[in-house]
Parts: C-alpha cells; sequence; structure tokens
C-alpha cells in the first residue's frame, strides 16, 4: 500500500489520506494514490464521485471554504499541503498543470490564443514577448493545429471544439510540467476528434514523459489509455488495479456493476444489468460501505464497518468486506 | 418489410438561414439535413448516428412536426404529416411525442410532476380531473416513479428519475411512436443502463415504434434493430444493426466504429481520421466526406456520392461502392 517505501524513488505523485471537505460534509475521504514518472492513471467514477475535486486539491484550486486534509499530499516529495499560494503558482504551470472538459470556460474569451499561452510562458520562463510568441507558435503546431502563425491572433469562439482543446493542451504543456490532470479532456467531444485529443495526448506523455491523471466517467476510455486505474464511488476509492487487471477481474461489486451497465459498440450486450437506485449524496451516506444501498451482495456487516482496502491480487485492492472471489485468481 | 412501414421519409431536408457576418452581410443558408431518407416498420427502433452538427436532432424534430422541413415528405400511417397545421397537426401530437436529452431544461421548473405528466391530457382535453389522477397513477408506475413523486418539483429529483418523468409525460397520450433526443446521454452509465431498460420494457409492452437519435454507438448498438449514419446533414449509410457493426462500408461509418475505446482492449493506439466536420454554412462540393477520407480519389470531390443498395437492407454512399460511374445525383429525392 505503501508505495513510498516500496522502493527507493520518490514518486512523482503521493498522495496519503486526503479528504475534502465542504461545510462539514465530505466529498472525498481519505484518498490514496501514488503516481510514477511517465505513468497514466484513470480515475473513473460517476457525477460526484469526488474524482474532480481530488484533482483540484493537489492542484490547490480549491476555494477557501473547502477543508482540504491528508497525511501526505507530495509532489516530487514537496509537500503541496503546507505551500503557500505562491509557491503552487510557481509550481502550477511548471511542475504539474491541468486541462479541463471545456476549453471553452476554462479559456479566458477576450484575450487571443496567443496572448494565453504567451502569458505561462512569460510567467514561468525567462522569455521575451517576442521569444513567447515564437514559442507559442511552435507549440500550436506541435498539438496539431494548422497554420499556428495565424491562429496565435484568433480568439477561442474563433475555434472548433477540438481545436479549442489543443489550444489547452499546448498551454498545459508549455512549460514541460512533470504531470498533468486531464480532467475529462475528450467528454465533451465527438468521438473521432476524442480519438485525435487521445492519441496527442498519448503522444505528448511519451514525448515529454508526463506522470498523468486522466479523470473520466468513460469506461473505455479510460481502459484505452490508462497503466493503472482508481474507481471512486461517493468520494472513496473503492478499487485500484493496473488497467488490465481491473477490466478483467474487477472485484469490487460497483466496478463490476459499473462494467455490466455499459453497453458495448464492439459486441451486441444481452438485458444491461443496471445497478438500481441512485449514488448517495454527501449529506445523506449510508453507515459502513457506501455502496451497499446499492449493492446485492450487501450483508449485515456492510452496514457496521467501512471496509478496508483488501489486497486482491499483488497490486490490486478493493475496499469490500467480501470481494469478488474469481478477482483472487 | 412486408408490411407498410409506420412511418417513412423521403428526401427530407432543412434549410436554416442565418445573419451573415458583418453588417449588411446577406444571409448565410445553412443545409442542416439534406435528402434524408428512411423508413421506419411498427414496433422497430431505428437509430440515427452521427457526430455534432451531423443534423440528427433537426432530422428528429421535423419527423414530430417541431420544425418545419423545407423540402421532402414524411409519411406517418400513410397519412402524409409534413404540411399539417392547426387541428389536424395536433391530432397527430397524440401520435408523435418527443423525449429530450436533459430533463432539466425540458421540464418547467415550477410545475409539479404530477402537473407535467398530465399536462398534455390538459392540453388535449383528455378525460377529467379524476380520470386525469387515475392516469398519472398509471405513468408513474409504468416508468418507475412512486405515487407520491407526483408532489415533487424538478429540482427534487435525481438526473435518472427527471428523465423518467419526461418519459411519462411524452407516454400521457399513448403515442405510438417515440422520437428519443440523445435521452440517455446525460446520464451517469448505472443510472443510463436503468432507462434503457425502461425504454425497452416499454417498446415491448406499449408496442412502441422509436427513432432513437444518440452520438453514442454503444447505446445504439444496443437498442436499435436498424441504423442510419449521418455526416454533414445526409444519411451516408443504412444497415440493420448487425451488418453495420460487422460489415461498416461507408469510410466515415468505419472511422465511426475505429475511434470509439473499448473496455478491456488494453492500452491502444488510435488511428483517427484526421481534420474537422466541415462547417455546413459551407459544405465540400462532391462527397462530404472527403476532407477527411482516407480513401479520397478525385471523383470524391466532384460528384456527390448516391446512396446504394451494397446488401440488401444495406445501403451506402460512397464512390467507393459505385465504380462503375453512373447518374450521382437525386437518387435519394423522392
Amino acid at each position: 500500500m505503501d508505495a513510498a517505501s516500496a522502493g527507493d524513488k520518490t514518486p512523482l505523485l503521493d498522495i496519503a489520506g486526503l479528504s475534502v471537505a465542504f461545510a462539514g460534509m465530505t466529498v472525498v475521504d481519505r484518498v490514496t494514490l501514488t503516481l510514477d514518472d511517465g505513468e497514466v492513471l484513470g480515475i473513473v467514477g460517476e457525477s460526484g464521485s469526488g474524482k474532480s475535486v481530488t484533482a483540484q486539491a493537489t492542484m490547490g484550486l480549491l476555494p477557501d471554504v473547502a477543508r482540504v486534509t491528508a497525511d501526505r499530499l507530495n509532489l516530487m516529495g514537496e509537500p503541496l499541503l503546507g505551500a503557500g499560494e505562491k509557491r503552487l503558482q510557481r509550481l502550477r504551470g511548471a511542475a504539474m498543470s491541468m486541462i479541463f472538459q471545456e476549453p471553452m470556460t476554462a479559456l479566458n474569451p477576450v484575450l487571443t490564443i496567443g496572448r494565453q499561452i504567451g502569458e505561462t510562458l512569460l510567467r514561468h520562463g525567462a522569455v521575451t514577448a517576442g521569444q513567447a510568441r515564437a514559442r507559442s507558435a511552435d507549440l500550436l503546431s506541435r498539438v496539431g493545429i494548422p497554420s499556428p502563425r495565424e491562429k496565435l491572433d484568433e480568439y477561442p469562439h474563433q475555434l472548433s471544439g477540438g481545436m479549442r482543446q489543443r489550444v489547452m493542451i499546448a498551454m498545459a504543456i508549455a512549460c514541460h510540467p512533470r504531470l498533468l490532470f486531464a480532467d475529462e479532456p475528450t467528454t465533451a467531444l465527438d468521438v473521432t476528434i476524442q480519438a485525435q485529443i487521445l492519441e496527442l495526448l498519448r503522444e505528448l506523455q511519451q514525448e515529454y514523459r508526463m506522470g498523468i491523471v486522466l479523470i473520466s466517467h468513460d469506461l473505455g476510455v479510460v481502459s484505452s489509455f490508462a497503466d493503472r486505474v482508481a474507481v471512486m464511488y461517493a468520494g472513496r476509492i473503492v478499487e485500484d488495479a493496473p488497467a488490465a487487471s481491473l477490466f478483467a477481474r474487477p472485484a469490487h461489486p460497483y466496478t463490476r456493476g459499473l462494467l455490466a451497465s455499459r453497453p458495448s459498440a464492439s459486441h451486441d450486450t444481452p438485458r444491461l444489468q443496471a445497478i438500481p437506485g441512485t449514488v448517495p449524496p454527501p449529506f445523506d451516506l449510508p453507515s459502513g460501505c457506501r455502496f451497499r444501498t446499492r449493492c446485492a451482495l450487501a450483508q449485515p456487516a456492510c452496514a457496521q464497518l467501512d471496509p478496508p482496502r483488501l489486497q486482491v491480487g499483488p497490486t490490486h485492492g478493493a475496499a469490500c468486506l467480501t470481494p469478488l472471489a474469481e478477482a483472487a485468481a | 418489410m412486408s408490411e407498410a412501414p409506420l412511418l417513412s421519409v423521403r428526401g427530407l431536408g432543412k434549410t436554416f438561414r442565418r445573419r451573415g457576418r458583418g453588417f449588411l452581410a446577406p444571409a448565410v443558408e445553412v443545409r442542416a439535413v439534406e435528402g434524408v431518407s428512411f423508413d421506419i416498420a411498427k414496433g422497430e427502433t431505428l437509430g440515427l448516428v452521427g457526430e455534432s452538427g451531423c443534423g440528427k436532432t433537426t432530422t428528429g424534430r421535423m419527423v414530430v412536426r417541431l420544425l418545419e422541413p423545407s423540402t421532402g415528405s414524411i409519411l406517418f400511417d400513410g397519412v402524409e404529416i409534413s404540411a399539417l397545421a392547426g387541428k389536424a397537426l395536433r391530432a397527430l401530437r397524440r401520435d408523435l411525442q418527443i423525449v429530450f436529452q436533459d430533463p432539466m431544461s425540458s421540464l418547467n421548473p415550477r410545475m409539479t410532476a404530477g402537473e407535467l405528466i398530465t399536462e398534455p391530457l390538459v392540453v388535449h382535453g383528455v378525460g377529467d380531473r379524476v380520470a386525469r389522477d387515475k392516469r398519472l397513477r398509471q405513468l408513474l408506475g409504468l416508468v418507475g416513479l412512486l405515487p407520491h413523486h407526483a408532489a415533487r418539483f424538478p429540482h427534487e429529483f435525481s438526473g435518472g428519475q427527471r428523465q423518467r418523468i419526461g418519459i411519462a409525460r411524452a407516454l400521457a397520450l399513448s403515442p405510438r411512436f417515440l422520437v428519443l433526443d440523445e435521452a440517455v446521454s446525460a446520464l451517469d452509465v448505472s443510472i443510463q443502463a436503468q432507462i434503457l431498460n425502461l425504454l425497452e420494457d416499454l417498446r415491448s409492452e406499449l408496442s412502441l415504434t422509436y427513432l432513437f437519435i444518440s452520438h453514442d454507438l454503444g447505446v445504439i448498438r444496443h437498442i436499435c434493430d436498424r441504423v442510419a449514419v449521418m455526416y454533414l446533414g445526409e444519411i451516408v449509410e443504412i444497415a440493420t444493426r448487425s451488418a453495420l457493426f460487422a460489415t461498416p462500408r461507408h469510410p466515415y461509418t468505419q472511422a465511426l466504429l475505429a475511434s470509439i475505446p473499448e473496455v478491456g482492449e488494453g492500452k491502444r493506439r488510435f488511428q483517427p481520421v484526421t481534420g474537422d466536420v466541415p462547417s455546413a454554412s459551407n459544405p465540400p462540393p462532391g462527397c462530404r466526406f472527403n476532407t477527411r477520407c482516407p480513401h479520397v480519389f478525385e471523383r470524391c470531390r466532384a460528384e456527390r456520392p448516391p446512396l446504394v443498395e451494397v446488401a440488401p437492407g444495406h445501403a451506402a454512399a460512397c464512390h467507393l461502392l459505385t465504380p462503375s460511374a453512373t447518374t450521382s445525383t437525386g437518387s435519394l429525392q423522392a
């Protein structure tokens, strides 16, 4: 479990016992994750599972009303939790950056593309305005934007959704961050454009050896892109495993439920095994296992205690009192 | 399909006019849908799939007459409905209903679930208060809601429950035909499965016929009997579900299917088609997919490929499938 002590190298991102509460409601509950250099971690979960808040807490992007606590929240060994806003501003962009689902809301509509990319470069690197402009054009060309020099003087609304996402990626990688949070980066895009963006992210990840945390509700996207996967439900990680192991041998009933409720485009699905009920709101969480109210396998004990993470494979864990047996195979 | 189809659409088209960019600029014509033809048999579900701006929603709205078609005909149960107005159009609405993507924006937030569901009955003057209350309880049960839900407002429901309200409302007048426009797209996957199952149950219990519009090929494959793929306002391929997914013939359909990340394939690379969808106000000449097609050749840039039958019940519009130069326009028009 404790990855930091497993090897001698410091993980890129080391999160242990991260909790986030808003107005007394805990939306992220004791999340533990590690990520190595050049590794892709997928976080899957449905709306409200806490996957985005986990990323925002790490980036220091949550508003002051959020109460963030953690045993450990380290980027390349450096604690982020006590770091001042000034230090976080230096780290954001240079060491870690983030791309969002909807570039239209993340980009400033009244600034040109060139100005927005240039800003990141000017803030973090000792470059002149002229150098920043040239470098911005290089970046646009790197992310696959045709006629990059002309695009520098355009505004976000003049671009298509896919092109806007490319601009946001160019901004995010401008200073060669070690860690990239990609929060639903392709959710608003059409499937052929999604494939283009995933392909671009993959290339950049290998070129820069970035660690990527890919947050998505789409199991297919995560399966095709991630090395390891964490499944979140109602603020907790319920299962974590190498991607191949997780999708072949899901151990948590929720993970299994998610997979069984997803219609596939590559084979015919008989009637879908829908998970009954809905995700409980953070102000009305059940005691014990948070999934038990929707779980077909729930037992009285599930209401009594928070299920600990049980090892079901060498690097595969599930927070369930009775993880599904086949998973251990 | 020996029986006459319940819905028969021929050469359907819709042209929007929008203001040009800049002062005194001439209006721009956007052909959102052009030459769309398909049949749907009673009890069948036809899927309409494509990316944003391909015209699938516009097509669906024309079918239920929320939008006026610019060209073409729509036969519903043998009756031409594309020009119906007034009383006749209202009567038609009893038979043809639509469910939208986002119930939060399609349901009046100041009406209770009960009022929302019975509103169509009131509008059409069906039954008295007692009869409507009885029908309300029936409808709530049908979509898996409880009687006490009737007094609640939309914001008190989860997304899945709101979609159940939207479905109950569409079913209030016992329609024979439903257009489902991205009806499960805004829902989380576990809830999406619940609603898909509900739609399947309702289809068989109430002998409904669906036009199912979605961008999600997994959902389309799951629920549809036949599928039409749209690109830039046109149908480029139409086939049975099994034929379309097993042997897609149009390069665009092939590109779509190859772009879908699937669970369990492991880490993979994509060979995506390049480029963006061109603007509908300025579509490329010839085949509309020619700017992105990996197989493009000269003829594609000059001639519009007709939709031709490549196997029984399977048609695609691609020059690769019509090697001999024949007439290439107008075959879609009725």
